[in-house]
């Protein structure tokens, strides 16, 4: 094995397509009235977030090892915890809406109480 | 380079053949062994006690007709057998079902019995590529257009996330007394005995893991006693109601497949794989064979113990299994993790 | 190679969100999601982040988004009635203004030097020991704090999807 096996792929890749997906989650997130697919929009645009911290992580890694840049991967666990109870408490949510309402669709939900 | 694929083509080729016609013994072997458990006398009328049977099985399932009902969501219906039976094949690759002492096949070292030599992840890839299975029995259940089936696979989805996580923290016991993902370290790590007779088996220290994981390892292959999702009783077939010949085929070869894996990850993790103290295993390839034979035998009792649960236990209750796995089984797990760690604080393990 | 793979699960990963967006059937958004999720798995990989890609096909693939299809069978959401908010000018601007910081964030990248990371000898055993070692050192406190987050949420998911005793 060579000293160093360099990653052939440069950091401002990975970040031109975290962007890229960044802005699919807005769309999703301003378009869409099915709360559902809202909250899978949110999973996207915090998967980019990801996909940026993994960048930043290739980029402090150059010359070094991505054993050693840990902290950019680290974010990645954090967020990705951060994910799982969203979807959790957002689900849970949605559920209770739909009892109430018999709909997920946002539009419907325009009252502060009944 | 060359002998590098070739080498690794002959091992993919025994696993999938080795797994392929585990399934029609295994058919075999349940319903001869529930016949026995009930005191009857099973199939015994094609070949000698019925060996044949399976073979006349899979020639009428692929001779069905390829029935595909009205209102289904074609797309996902024919999906789903699809992933069951890639998820199925794909999780053994990183099992390794041999020791190697370092052996040459073509003038290429064989590295290991074990598909992917080179993966650090072992039991987290199992997990990763296991995790995709519940898709399969949720689209199937869900692409039927059949009340049954979405049960079924409503029913699939809640119990399947219940016990990985039990099935998990279980398994991070055994990672943490190895301090490796790699199946194949783990085994190497059991090799020796305790107190000059007791094999140092990971399922002795760590007797609740082991209980903890063999009941998680039947509620994700949806055996009895938590097979709810296809629950015959209930639900007709559950997820696959609607399934018939090879689609239907795909299914049931799948659930003894991933029987075969989990009997091999529970030989692995916590029965000591390969290894079998107080016998001198021979050198060379005749080394190398015994420790596959030894393997073998231990998953065949595994997949036995898997038959005689079946037609011992009855089913339980949706409501009795999700409190089983989230009030009995996690906190069973937990158990075992803190147990691991603070044995290992003391150096007693 | 490694080049190759990483395009592929771009382009996989750009034409499935936009699958996830954009289709009206709620399973097919979480099922081209999975598929996102795993294509960002593989450039995870191939970067050599290998604890990070098992992790995320784990608790994303396995656990968040089969939670996600258990709600929408548990539901039985069928296929939403119109897509669009039917507020077509807000939509619009709206898209114009995500597209148009996209491209302002793209052209901010072009500005940067092209960095590349490497795999050096020796982290033969992956990247999971030099992680499980920082959260337990550097990085405990945010650990620690993201346990309490977890049990936050589970509590509240419990206390909000229970029925309400009448």
């Amino acid at each position: 094995m060579s000293p160093a096996t360099i990653i052939p792929i440069p950091h401002t890749w990975v970040l031109a397509l975290s962007a890229v997906l960044f802005v699919i989650g807005t769309i999703g997130v301003l378009l869409r009235r099915n709360g559902i697919a809202i909250f899978l929009s949110l999973e996207i645009m915090l998967n980019s977030a990801n996909l940026a911290f993994v960048a930043f992580a290739l980029q402090f890694a150059a010359g070094r090892s991505i054993a050693v840049a840990l902290t950019g991967q680290l974010f990645v666990f954090f967020i990705i915890g951060i994910a799982a109870a969203e979807a959790a408490v957002g689900l849970a949510l949605f559920i209770a809406l739909h009892r109430l309402r018999e709909t997920i669709d946002v539009d419907r939900f325009n009252i502060l109480r009944w | 380079m060359w002998a590098e694929i070739i080498v690794t083509l002959i091992k993919l080729a025994v696993v999938i053949g080795v797994l392929f016609t585990t399934v029609p013994i295994m058919v075999w072997v349940e319903r001869r062994g529930s016949a026995l458990i009930q005191d009857r006398l099973g199939p015994n009328r094609v070949g000698p006690w019925g060996l044949l049977q399976p073979v006349v099985d899979a020639v009428k399932l692929l001779t069905k007709e390829n029935l595909i009902p009205e209102g289904v969501n074609k797309l996902f219906y024919l999906l789903a057998p699809a992933i069951a039976l890639v998820v199925a094949l794909s999780t053994f690759i990183v099992v390794p079902f041999g020791s190697d002492p370092g052996l040459k096949l073509f003038g290429h070292a064989v590295n290991g019995f074990i598909v992917a030599p080179g993966l650090n992840l072992g039991i987290l890839y199992v997990f990763a590529i296991a995790s995709f299975g519940v898709y399969s029995i949720v689209l199937a259940g869900w692409s039927s257009d059949n009340k049954y089936s979405l049960l079924g696979g409503v029913r699939s989805s809640a119990q399947m996330i219940s016990y990985e996580l039990a099935m998990t923290i279980a398994v991070v016991g055994v990672l943490m007394a190895s301090s490796s993902f790699r199946l194949d370290t783990i085994v190497t790590d059991q090799a020796g005995t305790w107190f000059g007779f007791l094999p140092r088996w990971n399922v002795f220290p760590q007797l609740i893991g082991a209980i903890t994981f063999v009941v998680a390892a039947f509620a994700e292959t949806n055996r009895l006693p938590f097979d709810l999702p296809e629950a015959e009783a209930e639900l007709v077939a559950g997820y696959h109601t609607e399934y018939s010949s090879m689609k239907f085929a795909s299914f049931f070869m799948s659930e003894y497949m991933n029987m075969v894996t989990s009997s091999a990850l529970i030989v692995i993790l916590f029965f000591g794989g390969w290894t079998l103290p107080g016998v001198a295993a021979p050198t060379g390839w005749a080394g190398a064979i015994f420790s596959i034979v030894v393997f073998s035998l231990k998953v065949a009792f595994f997949l036995w113990f898997f038959v005689w649960v079946r037609w011992t236990l009855p089913r339980f209750r949706f409501d009795q299994l999700m409190g089983l796995g989230w009030k009995v089984m996690v906190p069973l797990s937990v158990l075992n993790f803190v147990w691991v760690g603070v044995a290992m604080a003391l150096r007693i393990l | 190679m490694v080049t190759y793979v990483f395009l592929v699960a771009a382009v996989v990963a750009v034409v499935f969100s936009l699958v996830t967006i954009a289709h009206r059937n709620p399973v097919v958004n979480v099922l081209s999601l999975a598929i996102v999720f795993f294509a960002l798995s593989a450039i995870y990989a191939v970067v050599g982040m290998d604890f990070l890609a098992a992790i995320q096909l784990i608790v994303y693939s396995g656990a968040v988004l089969v939670l996600f299809l258990f709600v929408i069978m548990l539901l039985n959401i069928r296929s939403v009635e119109r897509l669009g908010s039917g507020r077509p000018l807000q939509a619009a601007l709206g898209a114009a203004a995500a597209i148009a910081v996209g491209v302002a964030i793209v052209l901010v990248i072009g500005k940067q030097a092209p960095t590349f990371g490497s795999l050096l000898p020796g982290t033969g055993k992956g990247t999971a020991f030099a992680i499980g070692r920082s959260l337990m050192t550097t990085h405990l406190f945010p650990f620690e704090f993201i346990s309490v987050l977890l049990l936050a949420a589970l509590i509240g998911a419990l206390v909000l999807a229970r029925k309400e005793e009448r």
